[in-house]
């Protein structure tokens, strides 16, 4: 129960974040895919040159996690087609949608109820890599 | 208590103007923090796997036959993003709408026909809506591309953008390039002839 509810907290402050930083906004994805704004890449450059400061932190100085654990990442096979096919099959939709997963939840606590179809949609995408992956190469 | 009060809404007052790309980059990596202090790895697309589990795919594709009880945790942080969205728009909204640069402005009028701002400018409401055919099939086959794309490689923007390149993964790298990819593909050849 305590992790829910610390979970959640933190998603209730993700959710405000992300809206204010309007990186949930359709027209600033879009703005950011046309070059036109230095918006989007501030944001994310900013969040991930202080996030590897971070973790090199944590893991210089052994911060234990909450589950006693150390800080880590669990590492993925180097296999670039499949990673540039899927980032590509991702990105493509991210364009369309102006929201990848986060942003989706966040847009639709905003009000946009369609955004209940994005989410199945991703949801029956999901299913359907579940159900093909062994055809697919990885 | 009053300098409370004057103090307290203050603060929101600050905070329901937009906000500098700085001031959201640090946030965002504070979020990093958080998670990855509590002990998890910040990603999102993952609760979509776990939609289906909850709708039973677990007895037909081992795939999905995961304990739920260990991803409590991911649907909690969906959930909050979800209020989180509810009150940043309806307490803590700016004044004015997202101010997008004018060329952007000038091609979605002129190329897409889209007027601007349409609401406080988070979603093209014109576009995507419950009334428009083309906006509800385009809704479905963005979310799916999005829900597969992610499982296959692993990891959306959170996962690979955020926490990955933070962790100085390279096969995240390669991911975000491959976002790029798609994503320009999408922006600069499929769009102009879809909308």
């Amino acid at each position: 129960m305590k992790q829910f509810i610390s979970f959640f907290t933190v998603g209730t402050v993700f959710g405000i974040i992300m809206t204010k930083s309007e990186a949930v906004s359709w027209f600033r994805i879009h703005e950011m895919f046309r070059f036109e704004s230095f918006h989007m890449y501030g944001i994310i450059g900013t969040a991930v040159v202080l996030g590897a400061i971070i973790i090199a932190l944590m893991k210089r100085f052994k911060v234990k996690t909450w589950r006693d654990t150390f800080v880590g990442y669990m590492p993925m096979q180097l296999h670039i087609p499949r990673h540039l096919l899927a980032g590509s099959i991702f990105g493509l939709g991210w364009a369309l949608m102006g929201a990848c997963p986060g942003p989706m939840f966040v847009l639709l606590g905003q009000g946009f109820g369609i955004m209940a179809l994005v989410i199945l949609g991703g949801t029956l995408g999901t299913y359907t890599y579940g159900v093909v992956k062994d055809k697919l190469p990885h | 208590m009053i300098a409370f009060v004057i103090f307290a809404s203050s603060i929101v007052d600050l905070i329901r103007q937009p906000w500098h790309w700085s001031i959201s980059g640090v946030a965002i990596a504070a979020i990093l923090f958080l998670m990855t202090w509590m002990g998890r790895s910040f990603g999102v697309s993952t609760a979509f796997r776990n939609f289906c589990t909850m709708a039973g795919a677990g007895k037909r594709h081992s795939f999905f036959d995961i304990d739920l009880k260990d991803e409590n945790w991911r649907l909690a942080f969906v959930l909050g993003a979800v209020l989180g969205g509810f009150i940043a728009v309806y307490f803590l909204g700016s004044p004015e709408a997202v101010a997008i640069s004018e060329s952007t402005l000038t091609h979605l009028k002129e190329d897409f026909g889209m007027a601007y701002p349409q609401g406080d400018g988070f979603l093209p409401t014109d576009f995507f809506n419950f009334t428009s055919p083309k906006g509800i099939i385009l809704s479905i086959i963005g979310g799916f591309l999005v829900g597969f794309g992610a499982r296959y490689g692993r990891g959306c923007t959170s996962g690979h953008a955020i926490t990955g390149l933070s962790h100085l993964q390279l096969p995240s790298l390669i991911t975000v390039i491959g976002f790029f990819i798609g994503g320009l593909l999408m922006t600069w050849v499929i769009m102009p002839l879809i909308f």
